[in-house]
């Protein structure tokens, strides 16, 4: 360290750091701070408002936006104590639930014939899977309400948890096909060999090996069933069976005097379970959403 | 390779269980199946006749033929959503993909808590559209719109953006809040596409004297292309489709200049009650979906082909 020569070339060292450093703060980390910036800046502003006083809300020039004196917990005490927001918290987690549960079992099997019995058809039923992930919900909403009306489970919960698994279920499948492709023959020859039943084989051998994708499966089939809006809005018309974003809107949504602190923090603690579920699980649901897209 | 150990496993034990295949295939694909069918295969053809029908809520349609789309074509509220329509996913799509793309490149640099920014940046992606839709809603007020503010205060406008009330602003608005939306989806896929781009083909190249323009034009670009051609044909189908963005923030307005063909499909069948005229705008859709779905199967077509595949 007291060498003078060995201090002279850190010296060097350090003066070239600090160029390729100036250039990498203007190439690389300014435009990923605007990036960061404007892609929380919603939530900040969400967070913000839903515990701002009302008379700090609408009032820029004596209170900065951009923070808050004295936050309040009247608009969340509001939405939990005299809206029907708990109601529609429950309602979308037990939709989102239920529908994930279907889906994935159904799944499972058909992901499990498709790569793994290559039964007739099997390559055809996979690219069929494939095209039904493709057909959008805003092009069946009308048929399918039409469908759920003579059913007779019109405004239930039955209707959306039965519903939601058409966009689940392609989606789960697909990719639980590409983890079992991943998955040696061997292992299951081996059991066929030892006498297992292909019963046997998919419960002991082929699912806890697919465990990290039915993790990211049901990670990514909840979240979609949390945000699904199109379905809940047209299938369900009673307060007490709607879903968050349904709920949140058209009931917290009225006249011309819009409450936005109560409707940010139905905003807010709408997407809180997603966003927690999600940051314990993000590596899985990142390879579900490149897996998806990759295959 | 395939064909060969099939046929040394069926003379042995494999050779049992092979006349149950389609049996057991038949079981096992028997849930998903019932659902497909169900609730995705049947409504689609139902929508399909819905869309040759006057049905009406609580009222059996009868069989009109193309009554409803001759009168569809006449109708400049369809016309101005068709043209929504592709003017909001042609201008979202592109500005997603070069931002997501940009976006894709500055997190695969070598920086300090990669993970962690890869995190935070999926989050508007995460959150439900409707949810973070209100918060842009908020956001474009019209009297007390942050964005209005901070310009006042720079001294850059006057008063306030009129945001959601102006054609071409509440146009501009509602693409905003889609791109804000789809790039966190562009640019975490096309990340991962990138990851698998090996370090020393760019290090060659750089050795080779290459700029990293020329490095990205004619390394990363190329060998990317199959997983753009993926990534932007589902986002081109999401935009193409979208009806949460545009109920939450305009309803269509003002004037109908924000509405797209799902956002007209719903007020025609639903509130309005022509079910039979809203499936046809419904239906109207799918030939667009189809043009996206086969440019998707060459784009995949394409990569096999890239790859030496022999599928």
């Amino acid at each position: 360290m007291s060498d003078p020569k060995a201090a002279a070339s850190d010296d060097i060292v350090g003066m070239e750091q600090f160029n390729s450093l100036q250039r990498r703060i203007f190439i690389v980390y300014l435009p990923l701070a605007v990036f960061v910036f404007v892609l929380l800046f919603p939530f900040y502003w969400m967070a913000i408002t839903a515990i701002k006083p009302d008379n700090q809300l609408t009032n820029y020039e004596e209170y900065s936006p951009f923070w808050v004196v004295g936050p309040t917990l009247e608009h969340i005490k509001y939405l939990f104590f005299e809206t029907s927001y708990p109601g529609w918290l429950w309602n979308t987690m037990l939709v989102a639930t239920a529908s994930t549960v279907i889906a994935l079992a159904a799944s499972v099997f058909a992901a499990y014939a498709i790569e793994r019995v290559r039964f007739t058809g099997a390559r055809v039923t996979g690219l069929l899977i494939f095209l039904a992930y493709l057909v959008p919900p805003s092009i069946l909403f009308i048929p399918l309400a039409f469908i759920v009306f003579q059913v007779g489970i019109f405004d239930t919960r039955l209707a959306l948890i039965l519903t939601y698994p058409t966009f689940l279920i392609p989606f789960c499948t697909w990719l639980l096909m590409g983890y079992f492709r991943t998955i040696p023959f061997e292992l299951e020859e081996s059991a066929l060999v030892d006498g297992a039943t292909r019963w046997q084989i998919l419960t002991r051998v082929i699912l806890p090996l697919a465990v990290p994708g039915l993790i990211s499966a049901g990670i990514f089939a909840f979240t979609l069933s949390w945000n699904e809006f199109i379905y809940a809005l047209t299938f369900i018309s009673s307060s007490e069976n709607k879903t968050v974003p349904v709920g949140v809107l058209t009931e917290l949504v009225r006249g011309d005097i819009y409450e936005w602190g109560a409707l940010m923090a139905g905003a807010l603690f709408g997407s809180l379970p997603v966003v927690i579920l999600y940051s314990f699980f993000v590596d899985y649901y990142v390879s579900s959403m490149t897996g998806a897209v990759k295959e | 390779m395939g064909k060969a150990t099939t046929s040394a496993r069926n003379g042995t034990f494999l050779g049992r269980l092979t006349g149950s295949k389609n049996g057991l295939g038949l079981i096992f694909m028997l849930p998903a199946a019932t659902f497909l069918l169900c609730f995705l295969t049947y409504p689609l053809g139902l929508g399909v006749w819905l869309g040759f029908t006057d049905t009406r809520i609580g009222r059996a349609g009868e069989f009109i033929g193309l009554e409803n789309y001759i009168w569809l074509l006449d109708d400049p509220v369809f016309r101005l959503s068709v043209f929504n329509t592709i003017l909001y996913t042609s201008v979202a799509s592109v500005l997603k993909f070069g931002l997501g793309l940009w976006l894709a490149l500055l997190l695969n640099e070598k920086l300090p808590m990669k993970s962690l920014f890869r995190a935070i940046i999926l989050l508007p992606w995460v959150v439900p559209t409707v949810l973070s839709a209100l918060a842009f809603w908020w956001i474009f007020d019209s009297q007390f719109s942050i964005i209005s503010w901070i310009l006042m205060k720079w001294g850059w406008i006057d008063t306030p953006i009129n945001f959601l009330g102006d054609p071409t602003n509440a146009r501009a608005a509602v693409i905003a809040a889609n791109v804000w939306r789809g790039i966190p989806f562009v640019a975490i896929s096309l990340l991962a596409g990138l990851q698998t781009i090996p370090a020393s083909l760019n290090e060659a190249a750089a050795l080779d004297g290459a700029t990293s323009w020329q490095r990205f034009r004619r390394i990363t670009l190329p060998l990317l292309t199959p997983i753009i051609a993926v990534v932007m044909t589902f986002s081109v189908l999401f935009t193409f489709t979208d009806f949460q963005l545009i109920y939450v923030l305009t309803r269509g307005g003002p004037v109908n200049a924000t509405h797209l063909m799902a956002t007209l499909s719903f007020q025609r069948a639903i509130p309005g009650g022509q079910l039979g005229e809203g499936a046809a705008i419904a239906v109207a859709m799918i030939p667009f979906l189809l043009a996206a779905i086969l440019f998707s199967f060459f784009g995949l077509q394409r990569r096999k082909w890239q790859q030496g595949g022999a599928d």
